[in-house]
């Protein structure tokens, strides 16, 4: 089938040139003003630096602390959103007559969005744990974080839990039965026979956790608003107020490229991983 | 034997009872929020897992006029709707043209749409207030501040994930149909729309609703883009509302509540797609 010209542009003209408006053109304009030291104010000329903002990255300990901090946070919270999402999902499968309640009950905080479950989850952890006698936990450096890991699990083990189920549906139930009847035990099965075929799914999940962890900033922003001085201050919201805040554009925008290739580069290796692991099974 | 007495298990009302409660305590943030923004200050100090002793819709009254809330409820209801629209009937547009010529130009703009979702949209926050600052200045249309300039920018955000579902999907659809309606004298306009867009249906509404968890949700863009508070959508009045005032919870748990209830509106009603398309989004992705 051949669609002419005119149609194949009228199809997809608006569309392209919306996204090279909104997309690709911040993006190339991007990478030129991570070059220069600018303040934001049009009347002020930027100058250019060459590759001075990428060096200084290097010697910003606010940065670096915040980098450590959020693949420290990402490593564990990747772990724990997993861990819980595919328990959810091995109770939501069972024969039990709750489990439409139970997963729907599961899966209500993926629904609502990281800002306002941070202010919620603020509530708790400052006003309901004073009262209770716990301490304020989002004025200590490390219960922030463990808070941070908390609400982010909240989140979103809900939504791999949806993922994993999808995955433990297509394994036929035959191989679990025979599995039975030759006298396998519960953890017998899980181990050796539901995870292996569940690895398609253990891929998706892990490199979703892993996007929406490493890149967060809403709960960041409701829950801990970086503090206790910047003690808590993740990637994205170190980026957002070295621009805003600070007013170092030029840096600022740095700072995001390097964001950009740390995920563009964690992507593809785990794209690779994915295909290999297809190409073996 | 065995799977008898997991029949068993599984339907003992203890066992489904202590379940559901177990699900009741993970949700307690929720009641927590609920409860106390009934209360009066003296009582939930007092003892805040505790059950309101009357319902007072004072903080309520309080926290819908702070926030604006009417006016931000609408603000995203349309910003949603008709971002939505846009991105179904562009990207479902685009992709079909693209999956349908398979020639290197179709290919090589179906590749930069899928590459570019690796982009973060930090990345390129700063440069795209500059660009539609000066279109502002430069060609007097102006895009921030304004609804219709966020909805422009979600379009050009939401394009990459629409044509990769919708490529996906129709790669799996075969061609025959659309060839025998061209013989029958179907011009592509009509083909697009009578034949190949009803077909689509199963991606239009995981793309759906993708896009409603996403721009529903979404802070960062609008808190960039919308100055006026005539303009606040729902995140951002609740930002505003948590950052203005030094807060009194009851009044702060109060829009909170208020700020679910659409979404669990939405959650109740259409449930079942939203699980779909959740789970075919994220495999797809």
């Amino acid at each position: 089938m051949k669609i002419r010209k005119g149609w194949y542009a009228l199809f997809t003209v608006p569309l392209m040139s919306i996204f090279v408006i909104v997309v690709i053109i911040p993006f190339i304009i991007g990478i030129g003003y991570s070059f220069v030291e600018w303040d934001g104010f049009a009347k002020h000329a930027a100058t250019f630096v060459g590759l001075r903002n990428y060096a200084e990255v290097f010697r910003d300990q606010r940065f670096i602390n915040a980098a450590l901090r959020t693949t420290v946070f990402t490593a564990i919270a990747v772990l724990s959103v997993n861990f819980f999402g595919l328990v959810f999902s091995l109770i939501v499968t069972t024969k039990l007559k709750a489990r439409n309640i139970v997963r729907t009950m599961l899966f209500v905080p993926y629904l609502i969005g990281g800002l306002i479950l941070g202010y919620i989850w603020k509530s708790v952890f400052s006003e309901f744990f004073l009262s209770i006698g716990w301490g304020n936990w989002l004025t200590d450096p490390v219960k922030a974080l463990a808070a941070m890991i908390i609400v982010t699990t909240w989140q979103l083990a809900g939504y791999v839990m949806i993922v994993y189920i999808t995955g433990l549906m297509a394994i036929p139930d035959d191989v679990i039965e025979a599995a039975e009847v030759d006298g396998a035990s519960y953890f017998q099965t899980l181990f050796q026979i539901r995870f292996p075929l569940l690895m398609p799914s253990f891929t998706i999940c892990l490199f979703l956790a892993l996007s929406n962890c490493f890149k967060v900033y809403d709960v960041n922003i409701s829950l801990t608003g970086a503090g206790p001085s910047y003690q808590s201050e993740m990637f994205s919201l170190n980026i957002y107020n070295e621009i805003f805040e600070q007013s170092n554009f030029g840096y600022g925008q740095a700072k995001a490229i390097i964001f950009f290739l740390i995920i563009a580069v964690v992507t593809l290796l785990q794209v690779r991983a994915t295909k290999k692991r297809e190409v073996s099974l | 034997m065995n799977t008898k007495v997991k029949k068993s298990k599984a339907e003992n009302p203890l066992i489904n009872a202590l379940v559901i409660l177990a699900c009741c305590c993970y949700l307690f943030p929720i009641y927590l929020i609920l409860t106390n923004s009934f209360k009066s200050r003296a009582e939930m100090y007092e003892n805040m897992m505790a059950l309101p002793s009357k319902l007072s819709m004072k903080y309520y009254i309080r926290a819908l006029d702070k926030m604006n809330f009417m006016i931000s409820l609408r603000n995203s209801v349309i910003m949603t709707v008709f971002s939505i629209v846009m991105i179904v009937v562009l990207t479902s547009m685009t992709a079909w043209v693209l999956a349908r010529s398979a020639d290197r130009w179709s290919r090589f703009l179906f590749g930069v749409l899928v590459a570019t979702m690796l982009i973060p949209f930090q990345t390129i926050m700063m440069p795209l207030m500059q660009e539609m600052n000066w279109i502002g200045q430069n060609l007097h249309i102006q895009m921030t501040d304004t609804l219709p300039g966020l909805m422009f920018m979600y379009i050009g955000f939401g394009a990459g994930m629409g044509v990769f579902l919708y490529h996906g999907f129709i790669s799996s659809v075969p061609i025959s149909l659309e060839e025998a309606a061209t013989i029958d004298g179907c011009s592509t306009w009509g083909l697009f729309w009578k034949i190949v867009f009803p077909i689509l249906k199963p991606t239009t509404m995981t793309v759906i609703i993708l896009d409603v968890i996403w721009i529903w949700n979404d802070y960062l863009l609008p808190s960039l883009t919308l100055k006026s508070k005539m303009n606040r959508t729902i995140p951002i009045s609740t930002a505003k509302f948590f950052g203005q005032y030094t807060i009194s919870w009851n009044e702060a748990m109060a829009a909170l509540v208020v700020t679910i209830i659409p979404v669990a509106l939405f959650y109740l009603s259409c449930q079942k797609y939203i699980v779909k398309g959740v789970a075919a989004g994220a495999v797809k992705g």
